[in-house]
């Protein structure tokens, strides 16, 4: 197709810029996952531990700061430089977790209407535009609180909310790989539907789903402390950035470091994730509209 | 084109009916509605007595048929913490998300496609790079945090505008920004890829090589082709934008619908959550509706067998 052949010098040139952005993705990726895992031997102090004699310190380059509290301390005391790293494993864990299961949602949902087509597929994709047009965080509020906001309620309200990319993206995919001829001769072979869909159309419709599943990641950690920072996430005493977010709006006017640092933290993650996901799309697939 | 629209709206018709059905879960999810309704001592009788008077006694479905007429009038009950009808709640402060909404998504706009079309228009130059960095960093700024951070600048810090509410147009100016951020880094980024596509198809090069000047091809014949895809991803964006409204405007203390919601979602208002959700859906529905229709309008090109949204 001449689009493909003449935007391909144009892909060619973004894919040798964003290595530099794929490598600086990961590198900053590898510290805040590798950071998240190994809190509690980094962390210099219990995040949880009050110390209200050192209330509201600013980070140690500041006037009052303290050698021993890097990023300050909040309004009870608690170190900051602790809290994130510990707020870490939850954004990255639930995140994680999130995608897995939306992934699985989705990818199901999305084989089976693009491979089945007609009345599977309609009533599916209508499904979606029902999802697609409930604003998802006030759902999630909705659940989440009237469930009870736990960490396992969180992960499935945020799983069962965002599956919809999943489905849109690989029903697009599958509509295609079901017309190849590789299907065609798997079918005529005699496998039944299901190992087709296993072993024939699903490992051909991986590309989009490894990217979606990258760039949804960063959602949801943007999404996990929305919830958070709502009140509705993980509850206390667990430090989460979105928690720390709300704690620090309280005091937007006398102590920065409460909501710049914690934000600062999520800003850096999804940004890495999505430097990732952008450069596993122009690599693997840059056809691909997500 | 007549059959389409029917079949479209019949299509959104649908979409809105499973929008009832999760809503109507929404407040059986709980459980027991009555047990919200009154104060913790109330006797068993008291509970039965109005589990019988709301009807909560029937079958599930009975109840979704009698909600769901009741829902198509507008009437979604009263509200359990104003004890004044839901809707009318809505319509009270609906024009104040109205307002931050199309602010901020205008706002998005009107930095957004000059800085995309710009971006690849020059591409590789210094603008590209600061247009590409500033899109990164919208996209990875959370809106209630980058509120924070502009009420920490402009309101604390400068003290040039308000932190919260709404009063004046100065007090719109921080909440639209947060809100229209994250927006005006796709939209940038769409307006941006859209361009490169189009320059690089066959017709602008034969518009170039028959002597048509370089600004003319740019901007009539370039610029027209761009902006349609981005027609249509306005519309999801605005469904984005009332979903990020909940938060932005609890943020700022924005007399909204969304600030609205989030009260009543803690004062297990469930009336009233019920009846946010759906207008805002069907909002959005219809919205999507209109674009959709506008969409075939601009682009003949393109013809619908089945929607491919």
């Amino acid at each position: 197709m001449s689009v493909a052949a003449a935007t391909l010098p144009v892909v060619a040139r973004a894919r040798r810029r964003v290595s530099f952005r794929a490598v600086f993705g990961l590198g900053v990726l590898l510290v805040i996952g590798g950071s998240a895992v190994f809190a509690p031997q980094l962390a210099p102090w219990d995040p949880a531990r009050q110390m209200l004699l050192k209330r509201l310190r600013p980070p140690m380059w500041q006037e009052r700061g303290l050698r021993e509290h890097p990023l300050g301390t909040d309004h009870l005391g608690r170190d900051i430089l602790s809290r994130i790293l510990h707020g870490g494993r939850i954004s990255l864990g639930v995140g994680l977790t999130a995608v897995t299961l939306s992934a699985l949602i989705g990818v199901t949902l999305g084989l089976l209407a693009g491979f089945f087509g007609g009345r599977a597929d309609a009533f599916i994709m209508r499904i979606v535009d029902v999802f697609l047009a409930i604003p998802y965080i006030l759902l999630a509020m909705g659940v989440v609180f009237a469930l009870g906001p736990s960490l396992l309620n969180v992960i499935l309200v945020m799983g069962a909310t965002r599956w919809v990319q999943f489905a849109r993206i690989v029903r697009a995919d599958v509509l295609s790989i079901r017309e190849r001829e590789f299907v065609a001769g798997a079918r005529a072979r005699g496998n039944r539907p299901l190992r087709l869909l296993l072993r024939h159309v699903l490992p051909n419709a991986l590309t989009p789903i490894i990217v979606v599943a990258t760039l949804e990641l960063a959602f949801m950690i943007i999404y996990e402390s929305a919830l958070s920072f709502l009140g509705l996430g993980v509850q206390p005493p667990t430090p989460t950035w979105g928690w720390m977010l709300a704690d620090g709006r309280n005091y937007v006017a006398t102590a920065w470091w409460l909501a710049t640092f914690p934000g600062l933290a999520i800003m850096l993650t999804v940004l890495a994730v999505n430097l990732l996901g952008d450069w596993l799309r122009d690599t693997l697939d840059p056809r691909l509209k997500v | 084109m007549v059959g389409y629209v029917g079949r479209r709206m019949l299509q959104s018709l649908g979409v809105l009916l499973g929008v009832s059905v999760i809503v109507f879960g929404l407040l059986h999810l709980t459980g027991d509605p009555t047990r919200l309704l009154l104060p913790l001592e109330a006797r068993e009788e008291d509970v039965r007595q109005l589990r019988a008077l709301l009807g909560l006694d029937d079958p599930l479905w009975v109840q979704y048929v009698r909600f769901l007429g009741r829902a198509v009038r507008g009437d979604f009950g009263l509200s359990f913490k104003h004890q004044v009808p839901a809707l009318a709640l809505i319509f009270q402060t609906l024009p104040a998300t109205l307002q931050l909404t199309v602010a901020g998504l205008g706002l998005a706009l009107v930095v957004a496609v000059p800085a995309g079309i710009l971006s690849a228009l020059k591409r590789n130059s210094l603008l590209d790079a600061v247009c590409s960095v500033g899109v990164l960093l919208g996209q990875a700024m959370p809106v209630y945090w980058l509120g924070l951070l502009l009420i920490m600048v402009f309101a604390v810090g400068l003290g040039w505008f308000p932190a919260a509410g709404r009063d004046g147009w100065t007090s719109i100016v921080l909440p639209a920004t947060a809100l229209g951020a994250f927006s005006m880094a796709r939209i940038a980024r769409m307006a941006r890829s859209g361009m490169l596509e189009v320059l690089a198809q066959d017709y602008v090069r034969t518009a170039r090589a028959a002597g048509i000047r370089t600004f003319v091809v740019t901007y009539k014949y370039a610029l027209k082709n761009a902006a349609i895809p981005l027609v249509t991803i306005i519309g999801l964006e605005f469904g984005i934008l009332l979903g990020g409204a909940v938060i932005t405007e609890t943020i700022f203390a924005w007399p909204g619908v969304g600030r609205l919601a989030v009260d009543a979602i803690f004062s297990r208002d469930y009336p009233l959550v019920q009846a946010i959700v759906a207008v805002l859906a069907t909002l959005f529905v219809v919205i999507n509706l209109v674009i959709d229709l506008v969409y075939t309008y601009l682009d003949p090109r393109i013809v619908y067998v089945r929607s491919a949204r």
